[in-house]
C-alpha cells in the first residue's frame, strides 16, 4: 500500500511543479504577503506631514512644535497664518493633521490653567486620523510632563502606558501570525479543493475510484504534498518575520509546530469538503474565496479588531477556525505561554476539526454513491 | 455458446428512494466478447455499470464479474477490471511514460512489471518518440488509444468503457474500434456503453436499455431482423417509441 501511496504523491508533485498558477500561489504569495503587510500595510507611520497654525508665536509654542517633530513621526509641512489656509493642505493631500495653538497658550500653560490646543484631522481616512490623534496627544502630554517637572503641580496624574509583549507596537507582531494562518488556509484549503475538483473535472477521479485504491488513500495521497509544502512555507514565513521584522518566537517551538499541524488538518478537511461540493475548479475556487478567504481576512481579527465589530459579525468570527488559530499563534509566539493557557482555543479548534472531518467523510461517501 | 461467462447478472436493481434507476436487469457476457450496452441518456446505463464496477451497491438482485460477487467482493473486482471513462482519464500535465507509471503504481504492479508494460505500450502504439512529451501535446486519437492501453495495464479480464468515443471524429473512431478488436482477439472481454448507433454494429452482442430495463439483447443482425429494421439506429428508435 505504501508503494501505491508513493506513486500517488509523486504524481501530485508533478502536477504542482508543472502548474504555474499553483507555483505562484505556493511560493510567490507568501513572499508577497509578508512584504506587502510588512512594508505597505502598516499602522505605524513616519514623517507624516502636518500643518501648524500658531497664534501664540512664542518660545513655549515653538518648543511644543519642536517636541512634536522630535519623535520622527511628524514633520511640519507648512506654518499657516490664518484659518482660511487650513483646508488647503488637506485638499492637496499634503498634510494629514493641523495643530492650532491659541494665543494665550504659554500664559495658560504656566498658570496651570489647562491650556487647550486644537487638533484637526482629515476624517475621510478615519483609521489613520485616529492613530494620528493618539500619537499627537501622547506628544503633547509628554511635553507637558517635561515642562512641569517640579512641585508646581503635585496633583498631576500621569498615565504610564506600557505595551506588553510588543513594546514598540510593531504591526509585524500582528501580521506575521495572521499571514501564517492565511497562507496555511490558502494552500491547504484552496489548493487542495482545486486539485481534487480538477480530478473530478478531468474525469480521472472516476478512474481512480474504479481502481483498487481505497478512497481514503486517494484523498490522503492528494493532500499530503500540500500539507508538506504548507508546513515548509509556514516555517519560512515565521523565519522571514523573525529575520526581517524581528518578530520573536518566545514560546515552545514544538508546541507551535503541533498547533500548525492541527490547523493544517482543519484546513485540509475544509478543502476536501469544498471539493466534494463542487464539480468544477471554478466553483471550488469561488467557494473557497467567498467562504474561506474573505471571512478569514476580514472577520478573524487579523485586519480589524473583533471587539469593534457588531455582535453578529463577532459571532461569525468565532466560527472561523482562523480566528482561533491566530489567537493560539499569538499566545505561543509572542506571550510564550504553554498549552495550559490555550486549552480553550485548542479545544475549539480540535472540535471544529473533528466536525469538519466527519462532514467531509459523509459528503464524500454520498458523492461516491 | 460454450464460452465461459465472465459477467452474470440476475435481476439486478438499483433504487434511489422511489426512483428505480435500474429495474431487475438480467444478462450474461461471455469471455472475449464485445458487449455493447446501449441506451439513451438517463436510461440507467451508468448506474448499471457502476454496480458492476463495485462503485455502487445494488438494492437487490445478484451478479458476478470475473467470477466475483458484485455485492461482497467489490474490492477484488476492482483489481480484475479495467476502466476507461469518456474523458480519456489521462493526466494532461504528465508525460506518456509518467501516466503509464502512475496507473501501473495504482494497480500495485512491481517496478519491473511497470517497466515491461511501459516498453510494451510504447512499442505497440508507436509512441516511443513522444514518450517524454506531455499528454496534452498529443493528438486526440493517440490520447484515446493510450488511455485504452493504460486501462489494461494490469491485464484485466474485462475492460469497461463508458462512451469511449464521445466527441471524436469518425476516422479516429474507426481506428479506435480496431484497437478494441485487437484486444478482444487476445481474449479480453469488452463492455462498452455508447450512444453512437453505428458503433453498435461493431459489437458482438448489444443490449438496449430503456427506462431502467433491458428491452432487447442479441447480435446486431438478429436485432435488425427482429425489429424489421435496416440499421441499429432504426432498431433503437422503434424500441424507444414503443
Amino acid at each position: 500500500m505504501f508503494k501505491v501511496f508513493k506513486a500517488f504523491v509523486r504524481k501530485e508533485f508533478y502536477h504542482i511543479l508543472r502548474d504555474k498558477r499553483t507555483l505562484l500561489i505556493l511560493f510567490g504569495m507568501p513572499v508577497a504577503q509578508v512584504l506587502i503587510f510588512g512594508f505597505a500595510v502598516t499602522n505605524e507611520f513616519k514623517n507624516t506631514e502636518i500643518d501648524v497654525l500658531d497664534y501664540a508665536k512664542d518660545t513655549t509654542s515653538e518648543q511644543l512644535i519642536n517636541h512634536i517633530q522630535s519623535s520622527g513621526n511628524f514633520i511640519v509641512n507648512a506654518m499657516l497664518t490664518s484659518e482660511q489656509e487650513m483646508e488647503d493642505g488637506f485638499k492637496a493631500g499634503e498634510s494629514k493633521l493641523i495643530v492650532v495653538i491659541p494665543e494665550n497658550f504659554s500664559a495658560d500653560f504656566y498658570a496651570n490653567k489647562r491650556p487647550e490646543i486644537q487638533v484637526i484631522t482629515d476624517g475621510s481616512d478615519p483609521n489613520n486620523a485616529n492613530t494620528l490623534v493618539q500619537y499627537i496627544t501622547q506628544m503633547v502630554n509628554s511635553f507637558q510632563t517635561e515642562k512641569t517637572t517640579d512641585a508646581t503641580s503635585p496633583f498631576q496624574i500621569q498615565t504610564a502606558t506600557r505595551m506588553l509583549y510588543n513594546p514598540q507596537l510593531e504591526s509585524a507582531y500582528n501580521f506575521v501570525p495572521g499571514v501564517v494562518a492565511l497562507i496555511l488556509l490558502i494552500i491547504c484549503a484552496m489548493l487542495t479543493s482545486l486539485t481534487i475538483a480538477k480530478e473530478q473535472e478531468m474525469g480521472t477521479m472516476e478512474v481512480l475510484l474504479v481502481s483498487p485504491l481505497p478512497p481514503i488513500i486517494i484523498i490522503i495521497g492528494k493532500v499530503t504534498p500540500y500539507a508538506i509544502l504548507s508546513f515548509g512555507i509556514a516555517l519560512s514565513v515565521l523565519l522571514m518575520g523573525n529575520i526581517i521584522f524581528s518578530v520573536p518566537i518566545v514560546g515552545s517551538f514544538g508546541l507551535l509546530m503541533l498547533m500548525c499541524l492541527l490547523y493544517v488538518i482543519t484546513a485540509l478537511s475544509l478543502g476536501t469538503l469544498i471539493s466534494t461540493k463542487s464539480d468544477t475548479q471554478q466553483k471550488a475556487m469561488m467557494t473557497s474565496l467567498m467562504s474561506l478567504m474573505m471571512p478569514s481576512m476580514l472577520l478573524s481579527g487579523f485586519l480589524f479588531p473583533m471587539s469593534s465589530m457588531p455582535k453578529i459579525l463577532q459571532w461569525i468570527g468565532h466560527i472561523i477556525p482562523t480566528k482561533w488559530f491566530i489567537d493560539i499563534l499569538k499566545a505561543v509566539m509572542l506571550r510564550g505561554v504553554g498549552i495550559d493557557f490555550i486549552l480553550l482555543e485548542v479545544g475549539v479548534l480540535i472540535l471544529m476539526t473533528v466536525v469538519l472531518l466527519f462532514a467531509t467523510w459523509r459528503s464524500f461517501k454520498i458523492r461516491l454513491e | 455458446m460454450s464460452r465461459e461467462k465472465v459477467i452474470t447478472v440476475q435481476d439486478l436493481t438499483k433504487k434511489f428512494g422511489d426512483f428505480t434507476a435500474v429495474d431487475a436487469i438480467t444478462f450474461d457476457v461471455y469471455e472475449g466478447e464485445i458487449f455493447g450496452f446501449l441506451g439513451a441518456n438517463g436510461a440507467g446505463k451508468t448506474t448499471a455499470m457502476k454496480m458492476l464496477n463495485g462503485l455502487s451497491k445494488p438494492t437487490s438482485g445478484s451478479g458476478t464479474v470475473a467470477g466475483l460477487d458484485v455485492i461482497k467482493e467489490t474490492e477484488k473486482i476492482k483489481e480484475r477490471i479495467g476502466y476507461m471513462s469518456q474523458k480519456f482519464s489521462l493526466y494532461e500535465d504528465l508525460s506518456v511514460v509518467e501516466n503509464i507509471q502512475f496507473y501501473g503504481g495504482v494497480y500495485g504492479l512491481s517496478r519491473k512489471r511497470i517497466k515491461e508494460k511501459t516498453e510494451e505500450i510504447l512499442t505497440e502504439l508507436n509512441l516511443k518518440d513522444v514518450a517524454k512529451k506531455l499528454v496534452k501535446s498529443l493528438p486526440l486519437g493517440w490520447k484515446q488509444r493510450l488511455a485504452f492501453a493504460i486501462s489494461m495495464v494490469h491485464d484485466p479480464a474485462i475492460v469497461f468503457m463508458d462512451e469511449p468515443t464521445g466527441g471524436v471524429d469518425p476516422k479516429v473512431r474507426r481506428q479506435f474500434w480496431e484497437a478494441i478488436y485487437e484486444a478482444s482477439k487476445k481474449g479480453r472481454t469488452i463492455f462498452v456503453t455508447t450512444h453512437y448507433m453505428d458503433e453498435a454494429e461493431y459489437c458482438d452482442r448489444v443490449s438496449i436499455m430503456v427506462d431502467g430495463k433491458i428491452e432487447a439483447l442479441d447480435t446486431p443482425d438478429k436485432l435488425k431482423e427482429q425489429f424489421n429494421a435496416e440499421t441499429m439506429d432504426e432498431v433503437f428508435l422503434k424500441l424507444v417509441r414503443n
